[in-house]
C-alpha cells in the first residue's frame, strides 16, 4: 500500500508532499492508494518513548502488550521501551524475547524491551546482560525502573558491565532510606497534609553519585523522569564536565505540580511525585536548552480500584502516551520554550538515539523506515476517557482541556491511526505481518 | 458546611458556634435524664479503621444522648480486614441506611476521599486521620480552655490572646495540626515546641512561634502546656537518641510544673505516657484538665453531630 500525505508542515516549517511506498519514504510524485490531507498540520517522525510499562507479562488487569501499544499509537507513539518490572521481571533471554514478540505481532508500535539490570529487580545480583543483549530482543536499555539501583559498587558494575554491549542503565534515582513511606513532594504542604515526604535530596544526591561513577568508569548513564530544579543543576554541571549522561523529563512533571495532592485525589500519586512550581519551570528550561534530553511517559496503568483509595494505599502511576504529545505542546510549545523541531528531537530523534533503535535519524529522507506522527496543533480537546486507548484511565488530565490532537499515526510504513481513531488491531496486526513479510 | 475534615475550614463564628452549642450539650449532661431527642430515628456509623477504644466511645455516648442509632464498624475482624476497600465499606453502609459516618482511619485525607466521592452521601466527620488532622480534638481541647478561662460566662467568647503551648511530636500530630489551626482562628497565641526532628518543614510559616527548647517556651508564661503524646518507637527511626533524654529535654516533670502559674492549665489529649512526656505529679495536679478534656470531648462530639446531622440549621453555619 502507498500513502500520500499531502500539504504536511515539517518540524522545521517547511511545507512537503511525502509519499510513502512499501514502508518507506518514496520518492515525490507517482500514485498513491491512499491520500491524506495535511493542509495546516505537523509532520513529526514517528514518537519514541524510552519509559512505558505495558505490564505484560504478569499485571495483564492493567495493561498489555497490545492495549498498551494501541495507547501508544493512540498518543503518536511508532515505538515504545517496555519497562522490566513486569511478573516475571523481564531478567532473562526468555522474558525479553516474549515482550518483543508480542509486539512484533501486534504491530501498533516497535517494542524494545528493556532489561532488569539486577535479578528480580532486588538489586543484589546483576541480571543476565549480555544474554539478553545478544538476544533476539537485542536489549540495548537496563533498568530497575520502579527502584534505585542504590548499591553504589553493583551500580558501579553494572554501569561497566553494560558498557561492554554498549547498552546504557536508565537509573531510577531514588535514594531509598530517605523515601521510606514518601507518599509526596517533600515540604510545606506535605508536612499540612500529613502525607509522608519524598525530599528532592533523595533523586539528586542519587543522580550526583551515579554521574560522578559514570565519569570514573567511562560509561554512558540515563537518568529517569528527572523532577527537580536540584538535579538539573547536577546534571547541567555533569554535562559541562563532559560526563555522558542523558536524561528525561515526564510530561507530567512539565505541567502538574504537588497542590493537587490537596484534593486527596490518588489520581495525582505518582512516583517521583509532583513537585513545586519552580521545580516545572527549571524542567522546562531545561528540556528547552538540551539539558534534559528527551521526554519519556512512564506511561504507568493501574487497574481503578488501585486508585480510587486513600492517598496513602493508592498505587503510584499515571497513564501517559495518549496525552504526552498535547502536554507538551501546553507546557513547551504554546508557552514558546520549544520549536516543533525541538518536539521532534526530545520525542523522537534523541530517544531512539539513547536506546540505539535505527532508522530514526533520518525521519523524512527517501529511504527511511516510515515511522511519522501527524499533528493537528490548532484543536483543543476536553481530555477525556474516550481519548485513552489502553486498558487503565488513571490519567491526570481528565476533564483538562488540552491543545493538539494526533490525526494520523504511520508505523513503519502502515497506518495504525487514520482520521484520529485508532485502526481496528485485526487491520494493523494483518499490515505489520505484511511486512515482516 | 457539609462535613467536619479539617479545623482549616472553619471560620471563626463557625467556631464559636460549635463550643457555644457544646455548651449547651454540656447543660444536658448535668440533667438527671441526660438525653435529648433530636436525633431520634437516624443512624450514626462509627467507622473505624484503626483501635481507638477513647475516641470511639466518646462519639458513641455522644451519638447516644441525642438518641441516634450507633452502629460501630471496627476493621478488624471484619470484611475491611479481609480486604474490603473504603469504597465497599462506604457503600455497605450507604445501603443500610447511615445518616451520617464518624471515620477513623490510619491514611491521611482517607474522610476527605470519602466526602469528595459519592460512594455515600452522609456528612462525614473525622474522628482522626493518620498524620493529618483530628478536628473534634481540637474543638474540646478549645472548649476546655474557654470554659476553664470564663465559667459561665463562655458563650460567644472567642480565646484571644490566650497563650498556648503544644509540646511533643508535632511531626507526627494529628492533635497539633488540628489545634494549630483552630486555636489560631480563635485569636490564641500557639507556641510549638519540639527538638528539630520532630518539627514538620515549613512550620515557621504556620500561624505559630516554634521554640526548640522546653525550658524557653515555659518562660513565655503560657496559660496552657499542652503535652502531646510521644511513641518510644520513635527514637529507633533516629528522632531522638533515647525516651531518657527526650524525657529530660520535653517532659513535663515536677520541677518545670513548679515554675507555672497555679492557673495554667496542663493538657494531653490522651492516653499518657506517665514519666516520659509527662510526669504523674503533672498529670495528677491541680493544673490538670485532662479529665476535663474527656468530659467536655462527649458535649463537643454532640455539637457536633447535631449541627451537621439534625437539619435544624444549615450544617455548621
Amino acid at each position: 500500500m502507498s500513502v500520500l500525505v499531502r500539504g504536511a508542515t515539517l518540524p522545521d516549517g517547511t511545507r512537503t508532499d511525502l509519499r510513502i511506498e512499501d514502508g518507506r519514504v518514496a520518492e515525490p510524485g507517482g500514485s498513491a492508494d491512499r491520500v491524506i490531507d495535511a493542509d495546516g498540520l505537523r509532520l513529526l517522525p514517528g514518537l519514541v518513548d524510552l519509559h512505558t510499562h505495558l505490564r505484560e507479562p504478569g499485571f495483564e488487569q492493567s495493561e498489555t502488550v497490545l492495549t498498551g501499544t494501541r495507547a501508544a499509537a493512540a498518543g503518536g507513539f511508532t515505538a515504545v521501551f517496555a519497562m522490566a518490572n513486569t511478573s516475571p521481571v523481564a531478567d532473562t533471554a526468555g522474558v525479553v524475547e516474549q515482550v518483543q514478540a508480542l509486539g512484533d505481532q501486534h504491530g501498533y508500535a516497535t517494542v524494545r524491551p528493556i532489561g532488569a539490570v539486577t535479578v528480580g529487580l532486588a538489586g543484589e545480583q546483576l541480571s543476565e546482560i549480555g544474554a539478553m543483549a545478544s538476544s533476539r530482543a537485542r536489549v540495548t536499555v537496563f533498568s530497575d525502573d520502579g527502584k534505585c539501583v542504590h548499591d553504589a559498587l553493583l551500580m558501579r558494575r553494572a554501569l561497566e558491565y553494560v558498557s561492554t554491549f554498549d547498552g546504557v542503565i536508565a537509573q531510577h534515582a531514588q535514594e531509598p532510606r530517605l523515601t521510606e513511606g514518601a507518599q509526596m513532594n517533600d515540604g510545606p504542604l506535605a508536612a499540612r497534609l500529613g502525607l509522608g515526604g519524598w525530599p528532592a535530596v533523595a533523586e539528586e544526591s542519587i543522580i550526583a553519585r551515579d554521574v560522578l561513577l559514570a565519569e570514573h568508569v567511562g560509561a554512558r548513564l540515563h537518568i529517569c523522569h528527572v523532577s527537580t530544579a536540584g538535579s538539573v543543576e547536577v546534571l547541567r554541571w555533569a554535562k559541562s564536565r563532559g560526563i555522558d549522561v542523558t536524561a528525561e523529563v515526564t510530561p507530567h512533571h512539565l505541567l502538574l505540580t504537588e497542590q493537587l495532592a490537596e484534593s486527596y485525589d490518588a489520581r495525582y500519586k505518582v512516583n517521583p511525585p509532583l513537585r513545586r512550581d519552580e521545580d516545572v519551570l527549571a524542567l522546562r528550561e531545561a528540556l528547552a536548552d538540551g539539558t534534559i534530553d528527551i521526554v519519556a511517559t512512564d506511561h504507568a496503568p493501574h487497574p481503578v480500584e488501585a486508585k480510587e483509595a486513600p492517598w496513602d494505599e493508592a498505587a503510584f502511576g499515571m497513564v501517559g502516551l495518549e496525552s504526552a504529545l498535547s502536554v507538551v505542546q501546553a507546557a513547551m510549545v504554546d508557552t514558546g520554550l520549544l520549536d516543533w523541531s525541538g518536539v521532534a528531537r526530545t520525542m523522537s530523534l534523541e530517544p531512539a538515539r539513547i536506546g540505539r533503535l535505527t532508522g530514526y535519524d533520518e525521519p523524512f529522507a527517501v529511504g527511511a523506515r516510515a515511522n511519522l506522527t501527524l499533528v493537528d496543533p490548532s484543536a483543543t480537546r476536553t481530555f477525556g476517557t474516550e481519548h485513552l486507548a489502553g486498558r487503565s484511565v488513571n490519567s491526570p488530565y481528565l476533564g483538562r482541556t488540552l491543545p493538539g490532537r494526533i490525526v494520523a499515526t504511520i508505523h513503519d510504513g502502515y497506518p495504525t491511526v487514520l482520521d484520529g481513531e485508532v485502526l481496528p488491531a485485526d487491520q494493523v496486526a494483518l499490515a505489520a505481518g505484511v511486512r515482516r513479510g | 458546611m457539609r462535613h467536619l475534615l479539617s479545623t482549616a475550614d472553619l471560620t471563626r463564628e463557625q467556631a464559636v458556634r460549635i463550643l457555644d452549642v457544646a455548651e449547651d450539650m454540656a447543660d444536658v449532661a448535668t440533667r438527671e435524664v441526660k438525653k435529648l431527642p433530636t436525633l431520634r430515628g437516624r443512624t450514626v456509623v462509627n467507622l473505624f479503621f484503626e483501635d481507638s477504644t477513647r475516641t470511639r466511645i466518646s462519639f458513641e455516648a455522644a451519638a447516644k444522648r441525642l438518641s441516634a442509632d450507633v452502629i460501630n464498624f471496627s476493621a478488624k475482624g471484619s470484611s475491611v480486614s479481609k480486604g474490603e476497600s473504603l469504597k465497599d465499606t462506604a457503600q455497605t453502609l450507604a445501603a443500610i441506611g447511615a445518616d451520617g459516618v464518624v471515620i477513623r482511619h490510619s491514611a491521611s485525607g482517607a474522610p476527605a476521599v470519602l466526602a469528595a466521592n459519592a460512594w455515600i452521601d452522609a456528612p462525614v466527620v473525622n474522628a482522626g486521620d493518620g498524620t493529618h488532622e483530628h478536628p473534634t480534638q481540637a474543638l474540646l481541647d478549645a472548649f476546655t480552655i474557654r470554659r476553664r478561662l470564663h465559667g459561665a460566662g463562655a458563650r460567644g467568647r472567642s480565646l484571644d490572646g490566650v497563650r498556648v503551648v503544644i509540646v511533643g511530636d508535632i511531626l507526627h500530630s494529628r492533635v497539633a495540626r488540628s489545634n494549630v489551626w483552630l486555636l489560631a482562628t480563635l485569636g490564641a497565641e500557639v507556641r510549638l515546641v519540639a527538638p528539630a526532628t520532630l518539627l514538620p518543614l515549613g512550620v515557621r510559616d504556620w500561624p505559630v512561634e516554634v521554640d526548640l527548647h522546653l525550658d524557653d517556651a515555659l518562660t513565655t508564661n503560657p496559660d496552657v502546656v499542652m503535652m502531646l503524646r510521644i511513641q518510644g518507637e520513635r527514637m529507633r527511626d533516629a528522632f531522638f537518641p533515647s525516651a531518657r533524654e527526650y524525657a529530660r529535654e520535653y517532659g513535663l516533670d515536677e520541677e518545670r510544673l513548679g515554675r507555672l502559674r497555679a492557673d495554667t492549665m496542663v493538657m494531653h489529649p490522651g492516653p499518657m505516657n506517665r514519666g516520659l512526656e509527662i510526669s504523674a505529679a503533672a498529670a495528677d495536679s491541680a493544673r490538670s484538665v485532662v479529665l476535663d478534656q474527656v468530659a467536655n470531648g462527649v458535649s463537643i462530639r454532640m455539637a457536633v453531630l447535631y449541627l451537621l446531622l439534625s437539619g435544624a440549621e444549615e450544617g455548621i453555619a
